[in-house]
């Protein structure tokens, strides 16, 4: 089991992986239509990148915008999940061993410890980010089956991935858990929701654009203050 | 089911057909024959198809959608509702376009009313909650589309078929005809000439600096302020002239979603702008007029630059490069002394970038500005825009939304509010007849008129005797 996962399901989830968030983003960007959408991308391009620069930087940092600032303890949660759900995988030791025995290198990595309050962090974020999908009314309304199965799909592969590190309970059954859950969670992410892994930033880039092209990027003195 | 004699999916082309809406009073049989007006599923799948589908953007708004509910807090509407939840406008549009496209355009009647209703009277397309939505998620962008939908299968208010249907046989949102507006123009150079001492609105003058463009309101019902910007023009010595046709600057079409109309709208401004060829236009205190025939218009003609064929400034700039470059200069003594508060129009400031022109100008002419908060590019909408203000249908709706501007003015303590804006200048008129607080409100031109100081050569006869 642990071959088949760690081997042909492993290149299959990676491979749909980076070519379907490939083909999203070539898909959207073939898709955008200066007349549809009205916002002459080519003739000004280093007015529509300045404000794609600014509108994707701005979100990225924490409180960097007026909306995150208006809601301070959810855009903390949401920094914590998000923070915990990209470096965790990427920086854990565990991972850089596995890359450095399959393909002779690796990434720098983080401790152990730091790895599970990334973790923990993550997974509490993803607690009141739950919680206050029921209870904010104007949250509520908005929630449908699908959130839920796609904020279970982003987390799966922490708690697998935390229970399998601590030996609690049964490592082996944690261990292909982990891995499989982490395999689904990349197979989702062309397909879902989760595909805001990459559309965030053609989304972010194109309004950004919208305003740095049309609405107003040429007489504001300094870029739009999101 | 049917499609009705005044509601249907066909345009209005001539004068009979929009007489004949007109004189449906109110809209009482137009929207009783809405009830039983069919749905082409087979259109509405293929316009579908073909600008949403086969596109990105709006599919991928709709897509990726979080439904994290930060637009929430963003829409004058929410608050002015007691934050119902229904208003959240992630809930209003995927309610609506959102089910449309989930359900390949196969919806009924009542589907499509619910549709109207919620693009008319929980939208006003002020765009604020975009600027909210942290994968920029531009809602007031999917309602104008939305718009565009319901109009093309005949479910569009009364009003706002007449609207684009004046445009279309007038090439104005009234029915001011080439020869009303060209009276017009002669009348107030007439009225005004004896205390404005060679004062002129210059007709289809071809090469002027300045080529000036209005709303047909004005004209037609406020012809004064055609005087005072003639008069401010005159004092500034700027040369200018306005088209014989192609001088209405706004679009009704626009907050219809009839796009063929409000190309053909734009395009009688820009066939202006190549028979004067004026070095510069400027367009009068309206907000979506500006927004239509500046920012959104070059677009709806094709013009792949997305600017209009001269370069063209909304009067505000104007007014803040005449105070600045100093061809028109304030009387200190006559600056407005007591406080005093801006609207911001979300059609030129959030969308078009002018706030710190606006507030240049306030620099010259007031003594005590105060800003309402929030302000510039995150104001609210003043409760008006989109076409709100005009819609009988909808008015109790309208009235509620205007809680959330009457409580920002109240805030700044301001008893004088200048809107240069016709939307939103109405929409506070309003506002004071409704709840009564006690407010004035001004555009910027008879404001103006009476603050600068006039060159001895220009003064009024009567003062020089």
């Amino acid at each position: 089991m642990y071959e088949l996962v760690t081997g042909p399901l492993a290149w299959l989830a990676f491979g749909i992986f980076f070519i379907g968030v490939t083909v999203r983003a070539v898909l959207y960007i073939r898709g955008l239509d200066w007349q549809m959408d009205r916002v002459a991308y080519k003739p000004h391009r280093i007015h529509g990148l300045k404000g794609a620069v600014n509108s994707i930087v701005s979100w990225l940092i924490p409180y960097g915008t007026r909306s995150w600032r208006f809601y301070p303890f959810f855009t903390l949660m949401v920094f914590v999940f998000h923070i915990g759900l990209l470096f965790t995988p990427i920086f854990l030791e565990g991972h850089n061993i596995l890359l450095k025995e399959r393909f002779g290198f690796s990434l720098w990595s983080i401790s152990q410890p730091t790895a599970d309050v990334l973790t923990i962090g993550m997974m509490t974020a993803a607690f009141f980010i739950l919680l206050r999908r029921y209870a904010l009314p104007e949250v509520r309304i908005l929630t449908t089956w699908y959130d839920y199965t796609v904020l279970a799909i982003a987390v799966a592969p922490f708690l697998t991935g935390f229970l399998a590190a601590h030996q609690i309970g049964n490592y082996q059954f944690w261990l292909i858990t982990h891995i499989l859950a982490g395999e689904i969670m990349l197979i989702a992410i062309p397909f879902t929701k989760l595909s805001h892994f990459i559309l965030f930033f053609l989304s972010r880039a194109q309004l950004g654009m919208d305003y740095g092209i049309k609405r107003g990027g040429m007489k504001r003195k300094r870029g739009m203050a999101w | 089911m049917a499609q009705g004699k005044f509601c249907n999916r066909e345009k209005v082309d001539t004068l009979e057909q929009l007489q004949a809406l007109l004189n449906d009073k109110g809209g009482g049989q137009y929207y009783k024959e809405m009830q039983d007006l069919d749905v082409d599923t087979d259109l509405l799948w293929a316009t579908l198809q073909k600008t949403l589908k086969e596109k990105s953007r709006i599919k991928a708004w709709l897509e990726i959608c979080a439904h994290c509910g930060m637009c929430s807090d963003s829409c004058f509407l929410y608050l002015a509702n007691n934050k119902d939840p229904e208003q959240v406008p992630s809930y209003k549009i995927q309610s609506t376009l959102g089910q449309l496209y989930k359900r390949k355009g196969k919806v009924d009647n009542a589907f499509m009313q619910m549709c109207m209703d919620t693009a008319w009277s929980k939208c006003t397309c002020c765009n604020r909650c975009g600027m909210y939505c942290p994968f920029g998620i531009d809602m007031g962008i999917m309602f104008s589309y939305l718009r565009g939908l319901c109009f093309q299968q005949g479910f569009v208010p009364w009003e706002m078929k007449i609207g684009s249907g004046m445009h279309r046989v007038f090439r104005a949102q009234m029915d001011v005809t080439t020869e009303d507006w060209v009276e017009t123009c002669e009348w107030m150079a007439e009225e005004y000439e004896e205390d404005w001492p060679g004062l002129k609105i210059p007709i289809e003058k071809v090469g002027a600096d300045i080529m000036y463009t209005v709303n047909a309101r004005e004209p037609k019902h406020y012809p004064e302020d055609l005087a005072e910007a003639a008069i401010l023009f005159h004092l500034a010595g700027e040369d200018w002239t306005v088209p014989e046709e192609g001088w209405e600057e706004t679009s009704l079409a626009m907050f219809a979603g009839d796009w063929e109309a409000c190309k053909m709208q734009v395009q009688s401004v820009y066939d202006a702008m190549e028979r004067l060829k004026p070095k510069r236009m400027v367009v009068t205190e309206c907000g979506h007029a500006y927004r239509a025939t500046v920012i959104e218009g070059p677009y709806w003609c094709g013009l792949k630059t997305g600017q209009p064929p001269v370069e063209s400034l909304h009067y505000v700039e104007w007014v803040a490069e005449v105070l600045r470059n100093g061809k028109l200069k304030i009387d200190p003594a006559k600056k407005i002394k007591e406080p005093v508060t801006l609207q911001d129009s979300c059609n030129y400031i959030r969308n078009a970038g002018l706030a710190e022109y606006t507030r240049e100008i306030m620099s010259y002419i007031a003594e005590d500005f105060r800003e309402m908060s929030p302000n510039k590019d995150h104001n609210f909408c003043c409760g008006g825009g989109g076409g709100f203000n005009g819609i009988g249908r909808y008015r109790k709706q309208r009235n509620a939304g205007l809680k959330v501007k009457r409580d920002q003015i109240l805030q700044t303590g301001a008893k004088l509010v200048i809107a240069p804006c016709h939307n939103c200048w109405d929409a506070i008129r309003d506002l004071e007849e409704v709840f009564e607080v006690g407010i004035r409100w001004s555009f910027l031109k008879p404001l103006l008129v009476e603050m600068v100081e006039v060159p001895e050569h220009l003064k009024p006869q009567e003062e020089e005797v």
